[in-house]
């Protein structure tokens, strides 16, 4: 008996790891959506600081534009704005699923691969935007 | 003392026993986000570079205060939600997902109550 279980035990097929699987669009667009929703609620605090620097007087709100310009600065500003971007295209991809549309293999992927790009381009052309036009260096 | 029966009470709740409330609440909060969202990232952007006192200006416009407050909102309206989820589908022992749910319901009370008051002091 006692056998019997050290040998089941030894050659047991164990079911295959998550890193031997390839990762379809969907899955991680799932897993993103995730990641960059709890990215979010982070940045809520970072909406709270703004908004109470602006009412708190000018040295509270010096030191919020000083951080925010910092490399530091920019790196987690394009960081919460490229979630955001990701959140709001994956979320209509979201919202379509539950009305009944875009559940075919094919469409999910498109739109998946979409909202990828989509985020992207949006960032990177609020950030352009920025520099450009608003002449804000890192 | 409700003139309900038990079986109407517990009707349409199913095993979750909120029924779809939780789902519903998280779609509408979302469809309210996708226009107030770009909205914020819009007057973010307006605001890059802005001295105290041009932040305050645009803040204190009824229509940009008011669309500030229903961003925080909504969006931590369905970040209470979402986060509840994620909570709820990785943490499985009693207390420490209690604790986690507790502490993710006074976090978003404790930022909104923070950004509210900042919003009226800038606004009025």
């Amino acid at each position: 008996m006692a056998e019997q279980a050290k040998s089941t035990a030894t050659a047991r097929p164990l079911s295959p790891h998550m890193q031997i699987y390839r990762w379809p669009v969907t899955m991680a667009t799932s897993i993103v959506h995730r990641a960059t929703g709890l990215a979010l609620a982070s940045g809520t605090l970072l909406v709270a600081w703004w908004l109470i620097a602006i009412a708190t007087g000018p040295h509270a709100y010096n030191l919020f534009s000083m951080v925010a310009r910092s490399l530091g600065g920019q790196i987690v500003l394009f960081g919460f704005v490229w979630s955001l971007a990701f959140h709001l295209f994956n979320g209509l991809r979201h919202l379509a699923w539950d009305s009944g549309f875009g559940f075919e293999v094919r469409t999910a992927n498109r739109t998946g691969v979409g909202a990828v790009a989509l985020s992207l381009l949006a960032a990177i052309a609020v950030f352009a935007y920025a520099y450009l036009e608003k002449g804000v260096y890192i | 003392m409700s003139a309900q029966t038990p079986i109407a009470r517990v009707e349409g709740l199913g095993a979750s026993h909120s029924g779809t409330g939780h789902f519903w609440r998280q779609r509408v909060s979302a469809l309210a986000l996708v226009p107030l969202s770009i909205w914020f990232v819009c007057m973010a952007l307006s605001l890059i570079g802005a001295h105290r006192h041009e932040a305050i200006a645009f803040l204190s416009a009824p229509v940009n205060a008011i669309l500030m407050a229903l961003f925080i909102i909504a969006a931590l309206h369905h970040m209470v939600l979402g986060v509840q989820v994620v909570i709820e589908d990785y943490v499985h022992g009693e207390g420490p997902k209690i604790a986690l749910l507790v502490s993710n319901q006074f976090f978003a009370w404790l930022v909104g109550a923070a950004c509210l008051f900042a919003l009226v002091k800038i606004a009025l």
